[in-house]
């Protein structure tokens, strides 16, 4: 999939929502490290300024595993806005992220 | 492999770590249980106590083995899980706060999940593992953990990393239970089996008959012999209690003490003394031939020698058997307020014949009886085919042989052919048999007592009428009349016709004693005379003989004058 057949939003529907964004990792996987590029690519790219992204390391602090629901990493969940959606794996399929995100209109 | 390799796999000295169960007989199968530090599989469909099997397998090993557990539960919640368990006793809540054990609910919302990539599992080990070093953990339940394909879609993921799970849990030399749901051809849904290679435990819930039976099977526990059969199991407000029934050695322990009957002119019909402790004992008999009589009297006997008896009715309450024993003079109550007798009423339909053994082996262990009777064993008929009773009672004798318990069946003959008894085919397997046979004589129906056999004791071939009065119970003489046996009316009239003879033969007795004491007499006068009159003439001999010496030494002493005189001249 090339990022390029999604177009970046439009600044007038875009301002109204700040997302909230924790994500948790491994500490240095290959899956972590992939998964922190990754973001921080789609958020640059579609939500610029717009968000707030907190990263976890649950090898640091194990007992959220168990607070968090947490099974497969890495996971990223939306806290906000609204509702809550949680996305696993190492957010490489873009589309998935961004339809995750809520910012893609769930057409197919 | 190390220089010892020989040594490790000698039959002899090699024995796989176990790690108890603590369920009720699930270790004599396994000869010792799990496999310690290996994962097992415990696969069945639903409601086949899966859940419970592992719960109690945490429980028994937090309280008894001092091994405590993780629960990860991957259906019910937490205290949902506590809740349910709460029901035989066990206190998660209470052994949660012990830090004996660990509770973990995975919830997985499929509907907030979105797959974006390449994942791990990691968060689950993290999660596992952090559980396991918190308590000290050394067994762990992963309660379906085939419910996490259902909620990512990425099978070779999850494959991958279900494998690695295993493999990580054996590192970390926890002892697992891991269970599964029953698929299609399959053991589990999702071909768990293939991961899970050292022990797989498959429970089935069958119902035959409208009747119900929870078993439980070893398919495969690698490095161990186990048991192979299917194995009946119970779960009750104790928990859960396999019954093993492979070990059919006979080799139990006998013993040559004797109980009395109850009946003493039975026991002298068994060499005076009664049957074996420890034997089996089978009275069958037509319908109303007082079966339950005996055995209840039995009973009654025990509890008099201050020893428990443990009696099965399968067709009566015990309040009606209380009451209709009061009526030939057993107070069985008063054993009962004693807590020497102890009833347990049960239609037969309750359960399956295999629940029944489970329910007789648990009661038998908790209140240990010297004396077992099942009253009467024909009705288990209606729950199983013939072979299957069979089977059945012959693990039970020999269950209760192994404790040296008496066991007493009752069983309804349904034909009165004496060689073709149906009842359930046991008579060869007793100790002992005692028929009770209706005699159909003069328009009365008396009930005849037989010792078809009785092993290791001289006994009474002979028939004896069985009377059951208000006084209890008695066995009479039967008299052979010109027809045949004679019983009942027929037999008194019988034995008032013998006192008569009896009168009269002592009278006619008493006649020929006189006659003859005259005749001594007549004879002692005779002899007398006869006396009297050889003395006479011995006499009359003995004057003679005098005489003629007398003469012979006169006529000398004539001769020698003459000589001297003719010499003198």
């Amino acid at each position: 999939m090339s990022e390029s057949a999604i177009p970046p939003p439009t600044e007038s529907d875009g301002d109204s929502q700040f997302f909230v964004l924790s994500l948790y990792i491994t500490g240095a996987s290959h899956h972590s490290a992939r998964a922190i590029t990754n973001l921080n690519h789609i958020c640059e790219t579609y939500l610029p300024g717009q968000y707030s992204l907190e990263v976890i390391d649950v090898y640091q602090q194990k007992e959220i595993a168990q607070q968090e629901q947490l099974f497969a990493l890495p996971l990223l969940i939306k806290r906000l806005p609204l509702p809550e959606r949680r996305l696993i794996g190492d957010l490489s399929d873009t589309r998935q992220v961004l339809k995750g995100l809520g910012l893609l209109p769930d057409l197919e | 492999m190390s220089l010892n390799t020989g040594a490790v796999f000698s039959p002899l000295s090699f024995e796989l770590p176990k790690t108890p169960t603590g369920i009720d007989g699930l270790d004599e199968i396994t000869r010792g249980g799990l496999p310690k530090g290996r994962p097992t599989l415990i696969c069945g469909g639903a409601g086949c106590g899966k859940t419970l099997f592992s719960i109690e397998f945490l429980v028994r090993g937090a309280l008894d083995h001092g091994e405590p557990g993780v629960f990860m539960a991957f259906e019910e919640k937490a205290d949902e899980i506590a809740m349910n368990v709460a029901s035989l006793g066990f206190d998660l809540n209470d052994l949660q706060a012990k830090r004996l054990i660990k509770l973990d609910h995975v919830h997985i919302e499929r509907s907030e999940i979105q797959e974006t990539g390449e994942y791990d599992l990691d968060g689950l080990f993290i999660r596992l593992g952090y559980a396991i070093d918190s308590i000290g953990a050394k067994r762990v339940v992963l309660d379906t953990i085939e419910n996490l394909f259902g909620s990512l879609n990425d099978q070779g993921i999850l494959r991958a990393e279900l494998r690695r799970l295993f493999d990580w849990l054996k590192e970390k030399k926890v002892t697992t239970i891991i269970t599964g749901e029953k698929g299609e051809g399959l053991l589990t849904r999702h071909g768990l089996e293939e991961y899970v290679s050292d022990c797989v435990i498959l429970l089935d819930h069958r119902v035959n008959n409208q009747i119900s039976t929870r078993l439980l099977r070893i398919v495969k526990y690698r490095g161990s012999t186990h048991g192979t059969n299917e194995y009946p199991f119970l779960i009750d407000e104790e928990g859960i209690s396999v019954l093993p029934i492979t070990s059919l050695t006979l080799d139990h322990p006998v013993s040559s003490e004797r109980l009395p009957s109850g009946i003493s002119a039975l026991d002298k019909m068994l060499d005076g003394q009664g049957f074996y402790k420890g034997s089996s004992i089978l009275i069958s008999g037509t319908a109303g031939t007082g079966k339950t009589s005996v055995a209840c009297s039995f009973a009654n006997m025990v509890c008099q020698r201050s020893e428990r008896c443990l009696y099965f009715a399968f067709e009566e309450s015990p309040q009606q058997i209380i009451r209709n024993m009061k009526s030939i003079g057993l107070d069985l109550q008063s054993h009962v307020d004693r807590g020497l007798l102890l009833f347990r009423a049960s239609r037969p339909t309750l359960n399956g014949l295999e629940m029944h053994l489970v329910a007789i082996h648990k009661l038998v262990q908790e209140f240990n009886p010297s004396v077992v009777v099942l009253d009467p064993i024909t009705n288990l008929i209606t729950v199983g085919a013939v072979s299957e009773v069979k089977s059945m009672l012959i693990r039970l004798i020999d269950f209760l042989q192994t404790r040296q318990i008496t066991v007493m069946f009752t069983a309804l003959a349904l034909n009165n052919v004496i060689n073709e008894q149906t009842d359930e085919g046991v008579s060869s397997l007793v100790d002992a048999w005692l028929l009770i046979k209706d005699i159909e004589l003069n328009g009365e129906r008396n009930r005849g007592l037989y010792v078809m056999k009785s092993r290791g004791m001289k006994h009474s071939n002979q028939v004896r009428e069985f009377v059951i009065s208000d006084k209890g119970l008695d066995l009479v003489d039967v008299y052979l009349g010109p027809d045949g046996v004679v019983t009942g009316s027929a037999r008194e009239a019988f034995q008032l016709q013998e006192v008569t003879g009896v009168a009269l033969r002592d009278h006619a007795q008493n006649r020929k004693d006189r006659e003859i004491e005259r005749k001594r007499l007549v004879l002692a006068s005779k002899i007398a005379s006869l006396e009297e009159e050889f003395n006479t003439i011995q006499d009359e001999l003995n004057r003679s003989f005098d005489e003629d010496k007398l003469r012979k030494e006169i006529l000398e002493k004539t001769r020698e004058q003459i000589t001297r005189n003719r010499h003198n001249e």
